[in-house]
C-alpha cells in the first residue's frame, strides 16, 4: 500500500536496467520502501545484477525476475508471479523500450517490426495485465514512459516515434478506463534524455537527464497528475509542432 | 441482496484513496453479504473519521452498518445504553443528554460510530483519569469470520473482547455494544482556561493540575519558536451542575441540539491552510485567550467538538489533503516530546491544531493506543515538503523513547514502527487468526502495516 505521502512500499521496474526506470526508483525510495522487483530479459546478466546491487539495503529486498516485452503469451503469469513475491503492486514503471537508428530499419522492415513489437506490442500486453492487477486489488500506480517523439512523428525516426504515439494513446485509454477504481495511470512524456540508450547521439534541444526525469515523474505522482512533461516546456512546444503544417514541419531542422 | 456500488473511499486525510464494493447491511443481511465476499476479504466501516486508511480495503468488500439511534435501550438502574455498532455518538447523545445522561468517552469529533470507537479504542480529554473507550465497555456482540456471533465481554472470552478493542475492525463485524453512560445535570461544561508561556510551563501544569479536573487538554501554537516553543492554552474542565448553571441561564438544562455552522465549499483547489495563514491564525488565537479564567460556561459542541462546527473542515486543505500525525512518548521520556515539539516548530510545517494530552493508565488491550504519558496530535498539509522525511526522523525519536503511533490516525509509518510501539502485536495476531483463519477480515491498513496475513 502506498502511504499517505504517495510513498510506495513495492516497486515494480519492467525494463530494470533503464537509466530512466531506475532513477524513478531511487526517487521514490523512502523509509516505507520494502520491496522492488527488476523485470530484466536476462536475471543473470552483469547489469541486472549492478542494478540491484545499486538498490539492496537492509531495509529494501531486491529481485530480479526474467521478463520478455516480445513475449506477450507470458505477461499475465508474470505480473501474477511478481504479486506472489511482492504481494500489493504499488507503483509499476514501464521503462523497456528500443530506439533503435531510422536508416537500420529502413533496410531491414523486421528488424523495425520487432522494435515495435517490444515497444508497442509487448506494452500493451504486460500493461493491460498491470492494469487487470490494479483493478483488482483496487489501488496503484502504472508509469509509462511514453515520449515526445510520439506526439507529432518525425521522418528522422518514425519507426520508433510511432511505437510511441502508439504506446501514449494505449497508455492514455488505459488510464481513462481505470477511472472510479482507485488505480491510475501516468504518463511521462521525456524530450531527449542523455542515457545509456541515447549514447554517442547528438542531443536535441531541451534536453534532459534520468534523475531530472524521475524527479518530475515522481512530483507528478504526488500530485495525482495523469501526464507529465520532462522538461514542462516541451508541452508547450511540443502543442506548437502538433499543429504546423506538414510542408512547415518538414522543413524544421530536428534532427 | 441490496446493490452494491464501486467507490473510491479515502479517510478523513483525503490521502491514499483505494477502490472497494461499499454495501450498506444491517443485522440480519451482514453475514450473508460477508459469505459472499471476494478474496480481499470484508471490513465494517463507520463514518470515514479515521484519518488514514483504517476504514478502506481496496479490491474487497467495505460494508457499512445501518444505525438508528431510537433502537438504542437505556438501562438507567445500570447506567449503561446497549446501541447499533453503526449509531454515531452523535445520534446517541442527542438520545442521552435529554435524559441526563453523557457518554463515558467522546473524541474531538461526535461524528464516529459506536463500532469504529470500539475498533480504536478511541480516547477523549478524560482519559488521565477514566482511560479509554474500552474501559466502558460492557459488552460485545460481533459478526465472526465463520458467521457466527459471538458474545464478548470481560468474563466471556476475555481475549476476543480485548483484542477487539483496538483492534482496528480485523476481529470481526462489531454489531451492538453496551456501554457505561454517566449522569449529568446539564449540557453545559464549565471550562477554567489557562495559558502557559511555553511547553516546559504546560506540562508542569498538567502534571500538577489535571487530576482535579475530569476534562483536561491544552492546545499547543506549534508555530512558535525560541522562548515561545511550546506556548499553550491549558483548558480543563467538568460538567456543569444546575447550581453553576446559575439564573441567567433560561430555557431546559439539558437542551441540546447542536448544529454545524458553516460548511467548507466540497472543492477547495488548493490547500486554504498554509504557513503564513496558519501562523496568524495561531498567534491570534493565543492572544485572545485569557491568562486566566474560570468557571466558564460552554455547551458541549463547544467544549467537546468544536471542529464539528465547521462542515468539512477536512477539505480545506485542497486535494492532496492532509496528515494527523498522533503519537504516545510515555512518563519519563519528556525529552523526547520536547525533540519533538522543537523538531516540528522550526520545521516551520504549518500545524493548525495541535494537542497535547496527558494519558492516564492503560487497559488490558494488547493494541490500545493510550499508556501511561504524552500525546501529541497535529495536522499538517500531505504537501508540504520535507514533511514524509521529517516524519520518518520524527517515528525514530518515539519509538526509541519507548512510544508508539495511533493506528487510527495513522497514514505514513511503517510495518516495523509498529512492531517496536506495540510489543503484544503477536499476541493479538494469534487471537485474531484462531477466529479468523481463513483471513476474511482485511484492510488497507492492516495490509500497509503487516498487521494481518494479507489475502492479495
Amino acid at each position: 500500500m502506498q502511504n499517505s505521502f504517495g510513498e510506495p512500499q513495492t516497486i515494480v521496474l519492467l525494463g530494470g536496467t533503464s537509466d530512466i526506470g531506475l532513477a524513478i526508483v531511487r526517487e521514490l525510495e523512502s523509509a516505507a520502501l520494502r520491496h522492488v522487483v527488476l523485470a530484466v530479459r536476462n536475471p543473470d546478466s552483469a547489469e541486472a545484477q549492478a542494478a540491484a546491487a545499486g538498490l539492496r539495503s537492509p531495509k529494501v529486498e531486491v529481485s530480479v525476475m526474467a521478463f520478455d516485452a516480445v513475449l506477450s503469451d507470458t505477461h499475465s503469469t508474470f505480473i501474477d508471479s511478481v504479486v506472489a513475491v511482492v504481494g500489493d503492486l504499488d507503483v509499476v514503471v514501464m521503462a523497456f523500450g528500443v530506439l533503435g537508428e531510422q536508416s537500420a530499419f529502413d533496410a531491414d522492415p523486421a528488424a523495425a517490426a520487432r522494435a515495435v513489437t517490444v515497444n508497442y506490442t509487448g506494452a500493451v500486453s504486460v500493461g493491460l495485465a498491470v492494469a487487470a492487477r490494479l483493478r483488482r486489488q483496487g489501488h496503484g500506480r502504472l508509469v509509462v514512459l511514453s515520449s515526445v517523439a510520439g506526439e507529432r512523428v518525425r521522418s528522422s525516426n518514425f519507426v520508433y516515434g510511432s511505437s510511441k504515439a502508439g504506446l501514449d494513446g494505449f497508455a492514455q485509454g488505459l488510464g481513462d478506463s481505470l477511472e472510479g477504481t482507485g488505480a491510475k495511470v501516468l504518463v511521462v512524456r521525456p524530450g531527449f534524455v542523455h542515457s545509456a540508450m541515447t549514447a554517442g547521439m547528438a542531443a536535441a534541444p531541451f534536453s534532459t537527464t534520468p534523475d531530472k526525469v524521475a524527479e518530475a515523474t515522481v512530483k507528478a505522482l504526488r500530485s495525482g497528475a495523469r501526464t507529465v512533461w520532462t522538461p514542462g516546456i516541451l508541452r508547450v512546444v511540443f502543442s506548437v509542432l502538433r499543429h504546423l503544417p506538414g510542408a512547415l514541419f518538414r522543413r524544421l531542422p530536428l534532427g | 441482496m441490496p446493490q452494491m456500488h464501486l467507490s473510491r473511499l479515502a479517510g478523513w486525510g483525503r490521502t491514499a484513496v483505494s477502490g472497494a464494493r461499499l454495501l450498506p447491511v444491517n443485522d440480519s443481511n451482514v453475514a450473508e453479504a460477508v459469505r459472499a465476499a471476494p478474496q480481499r476479504g470484508a471490513l465494517a466501516r463507520g463514518l470515514g473519521r479515521s484519518y488514514g486508511d483504517a476504514a478502506q480495503n481496496g479490491g474487497g468488500l467495505v460494508l457499512r452498518l445501518a444505525g438508528d439511534a431510537g433502537g438504542a435501550l437505556l438501562d438507567i438502574a445500570k447506567r449503561e445504553v446497549t446501541v447499533g455498532a453503526g449509531v454515531s455518538i452523535d445520534d446517541l447523545l442527542r438520545v442521552l443528554v435529554p435524559q441526563g445522561f453523557f457518554v463515558p468517552v467522546t473524541p474531538g469529533t461526535r461524528f464516529v460510530t459506536i463500532g469504529g470507537a470500539v475498533a480504536s479504542d478511541i480516547h477523549g480529554k478524560n482519559h488521565h483519569l477514566e482511560g479509554s473507550f474500552g474501559n466502558h465497555v460492557r459488552r460485545i456482540s460481533m459478526l465472526l469470520a465463520d458467521g457466527s456471533v459471538a458474545e464478548l465481554n470481560p468474563a466471556l472470552r476475555a481475549d476476543l473482547f480485548w483484542a477487539t478493542i483496538g483492534g482496528m475492525g480485523l476481529t470481526g463485524v462489531i454489531l451492538d455494544v453496551t456501554i457505561n453512560v454517566i449522569p449529568i445535570e446539564t449540557s453545559k461544561c464549565i471550562v477554567d482556561t489557562t495559558r502557559a508561556h511555553d511547553l516546559d510551563h504546560v506540562m508542569t501544569l498538567m502534571e500538577e493540575g489535571d487530576d482535579r479536573y475530569r476534562y483536561a487538554v491544552a492546545w499547543i501554537d506549534l508555530m512558535a519558536t525560541g522562548r515561545h516553543l511550546g506556548r499553550s492554552i491549558l483548558s480543563r474542565g467538568e460538567h456543569a451542575t444546575r447550581e453553576q448553571l446559575g439564573s441567567d441561564n433560561d430555557g431546559p438544562p439539558l437542551e441540546y441540539s447542536p448544529s454545524v455552522l458553516v460548511s467548507v465549499p466540497p472543492i477547495v483547489p488548493i490547500s486554504a491552510l498554509n504557513r503564513v495563514s496558519v501562523k496568524a491564525f495561531n498567534a491570534a488565537w493565543f492572544r485572545k485567550a485569557p491568562l486566566y479564567r474560570v468557571g466558564e460556561l460552554q455547551t458541549i459542541a463547544q467544549y467537546f467538538h468544536p471542529l464539528d462546527m465547521v462542515g468539512r473542515w477536512n477539505q480545506a486543505y485542497g486535494p492532496r489533503g492532509f496528515v494527523q500525525y498522533q503519537v504516545l512518548v510515555p512518563v519519563g521520556e519528556e525529552n523526547a516530546l520536547r525533540r519533538v515539539v522543537e523538531r516540528l516548530a522550526t520545521s516551520g510545517a504549518a500545524s493548525f491544531v495541535t494537542v497535547l494530552k496527558r494519558f492516564g493508565a492503560a487497559n488490558p488491550s494488547p493494541l490500545s493506543f493510550p499508556a501511561p504519558g504524552w500525546t501529541l496530535t497535529l495536522d499538517v498539509p500531505a504537501g508540504t515538503r520535507g514533511l514524509a522525511a521529517m516524519l520518518h526522523e520524527l517515528d525514530d525519536v518515539v519509538l526509541d523513547a519507548g512510544g508508539r503511533h495511533y493506528m487510527a490516525k495513522d497514514s505514513h509509518t511503517t510495518p516495523d514502527a509498529i512492531l517496536r510501539g506495540y510489543p503484544r502485536l503477536a499476541e493479538w495476531q494469534a487471537i485474531r487468526n484462531s477466529v479468523d483463519p481463513e483471513g476474511v477480515w482485511q484492510s488497507d491498513l492492516g495490509r500497509r502495516l503487516g498487521l494481518i496475513a494479507a489475502a492479495y
